[in-house]
């Protein structure tokens, strides 16, 4: 109950007198704090439910272990006859470790619309890009947190720890997880019910990522196939994974295939800033009711 | 005039929700928006808060253009929402410092009046449980207590008292309204409950996204005029209600409910003259009441307060 007595004094004694002006944070600072608080939030949140953390490694392990065991006796790869599926496959496992964390982390805007809590961002102060900063850089530390720990299991996967290229991996990474999670929270802005989010991810997002390279190769695959293959920036961040897992001085051909690395990693910054524009400008609408 | 709202307009579609809207309030007012579901408070409240941008007009603090679009004008308001939009798996604590950050509250100062208002909204003990913990009265309780951290100057509330228990209503609103005499905070709200619309300086009674009328609630009590009083029959109605008609006719009663319904002017005149005529043994019991700004909108529009407007869901 709200307290009957009135000894506890009502207005602060900081200051605010009769109709006293607050002395009012600047607007950076206020954006910069609400961005991460928003982060912080989610993380919070996600690793108070245990059950999360495990389902997002759990579930890719297996899909690496049966899938890749199951596959390895029928798959090669043309003059790379070495590269067993378990170690094929492992690069699109720590891609769809990515995949899930960013886009679950970031459909909880649906949850906290209808939960409510949404409402209180919106009518506070800052600035909507903040939101939508704090709550992508919330799927993005997250898909981070988690990628490092699948990465650790490299070594079984037959790469060495030794070799990998770490600044790689962590722009190829980066720039993943900021797109995806950008994605996630453009649909879940759009779609606002997490059925509809379900059936996105399904058909657009699961394919999309068998279509990354992340299971065969993008050579020998029919013409339309490779052409979505090409304009998929999911198979950009396959490549680059898997470039980064050999190191930069492998020149493993038929394996990495034929582009480059300055060409993925240009792919995969454009494909962050431009989901993040998208993310922005769905989320600065007022058109529609709140 | 502190607060102007200049012909705020807003539709969805075909459907005008906010027409041509107009109202001067007054620093430390307390101003209600009646009406019912479908009315036009939520587009309102939502015009206010920022949520949504008029189509035209514009919302003025002390004669200066202050879209609540813009940021600067929001870290004056503070909202309550009908459904409390707090964080479940938060606890009480952190919920009250995630709406602290949110409105850039250094910690040091964040942390003093959280504790103040810990104490004041008596959830102290609570604090550190998660929100999902909560009974309904304890998080319209914790919501009221993070909205008023940074001292709002404008209080916006949603139908604050839905969901919540009476006594829960009334002790939060003698909470809001000590502080609104003393930091002359203003407190807008929308309602479809008269028993709060009570509680307003003045109230805009709202019907088809326009006011309607605009007063006090005395003022718009007295559109009715007189009292309201209920005899409560020991037999039957129809046959008492002509009984009470005999010489009375001008009374109009009309049975509700098995009672006999009867708007009189001076109503204290009227029942000890029809107790004495019906007789010792005809009557349950008898009261009389003041009118409502329920039957206040009845009158207006012919419809009642908890009537549903057809309306059309458009998103725009």
């Amino acid at each position: 109950m709200i307290a009957e007595t009135t000894d506890t004094p009502l207005t602060s004694n900081d200051g605010a007198g009769a109709a006293a002006q607050e002395i009012r944070p600047s607007a950076l600072r206020l954006n910069v704090a609400t961005v991460l608080t928003l982060l912080s939030r989610d993380l919070k949140r996600f690793f108070r439910q245990r059950s999360r953390v495990v389902g997002a490694l759990v579930q890719p392990l297996i899909f690496w272990l049966v899938i890749g065991s199951g596959l390895s006796a029928s798959f090669r790869i043309e003059g790379a006859s070495d590269v067993g599926y378990v170690q094929y496959f492992y690069p699109g496992i720590v891609m769809l470790v990515v995949l899930f964390t960013s886009i679950f982390t970031t459909m909880s805007v649906i949850e906290d619309r209808h939960k409510g809590f949404l409402q209180a961002v919106l009518v506070a102060p800052a600035s909507r890009t903040a939101l939508v900063l704090g709550k992508t850089l919330g799927g993005v530390s997250i898909a981070m947190a988690q990628a490092i720990m699948f990465l650790a299991l490299l070594p079984f996967a037959g790469y060495h720890l030794s070799q990998v290229d770490w600044p790689l991996m962590a722009v190829v990474l980066l720039t993943v997880s900021i797109g995806l999670s950008s994605i996630g929270f453009a649909i879940a802005w759009w779609l606002d019910s997490t059925q509809g989010y379900h059936v996105v991810m399904s058909v657009l997002l699961i394919p999309l990522w068998i279509l990354s390279g992340a299971m065969f190769p993008q050579k020998g695959a029919p013409i339309w196939m490779s052409l979505v293959m090409k304009l998929n920036p999911m198979a950009y961040g396959v490549s680059g994974i898997r470039r980064a897992l050999y190191g930069a001085g492998s020149s493993n051909a038929s394996v990495l295939g034929s582009s480059q690395s300055a060409t993925e990693v240009a792919v995969l910054v454009g494909f962050a800033l431009g989901s993040l524009a998208l993310a922005v400008r769905m989320c600065a609408r007022r058109g529609r009711k709140p | 005039m502190f607060l102007t709202l200049d012909k705020l307009t807003r539709s969805f579609g075909e459907r005008v929700a906010v027409n041509a809207l107009s109202l001067e309030i007054a620093r430390g007012e307390v101003f209600g928006f009646l009406g019912p579901n479908g009315a036009g408070k939520s587009t309102t409240f939502h015009l206010l808060t920022g949520m949504l941008a008029p189509d035209s007009g514009e919302i003025r603090i002390d004669g200066q253009p202050a879209p609540p679009t813009s940021g600067r004008v929001r870290e004056r308001l503070g909202v309550v929402f009908q459904e409390p939009s707090l964080d479940d798996k938060l606890t009480g604590l952190e919920n009250l410092q995630l709406g602290a950050a949110l409105y850039g509250l250094s910690s040091a100062v964040a942390k003093e009046r959280i504790a103040r208002m810990l104490a004041l909204v008596e959830l102290k003990d609570r604090a550190a449980e998660t929100v999902d913990k909560y009974s309904g009265g304890m998080r319209r309780r914790l919501e009221v207590a993070r909205v008023l951290l940074h001292h709002p100057e404008i209080l916006i509330m949603d139908e604050p008292s839905r969901g919540i228990d009476q006594v829960t209503q009334r002790r939060i609103w003698e909470q809001l309204l000590e502080l609104r005499r003393e930091r002359r905070m203003t407190i807008l709200l929308t309602t479809h409950q008269p028993e709060e619309a009570e509680y307003c300086d003045r109230i805009a009674v709202l019907d088809e996204g326009r006011v309607i009328a605009c007063d006090t609630p005395d003022a718009l009590r007295r559109m009715v005029g007189g009292d309201i009083v209920t005899l409560e029959p020991t037999g039957n109605a129809e046959a008492l209600r002509d009984q009470v008609m005999q010489g009375d006719a001008i009374l109009a009663p009309r049975v509700v409910d098995g009672s006999i319904v009867i708007e009189a002017p001076q109503g204290h005149t009227l029942i000890p003259r029809l107790v004495e005529k019906l007789g010792a043994g005809a009557l349950k019991s008898v009261s009389m009441r003041r009118p409502t700004l329920g039957d206040v909108f009845v009158k207006l529009t012919g419809r009642g307060l908890h009537h549903e407007t057809a309306t059309k869901k458009v998103n725009a």
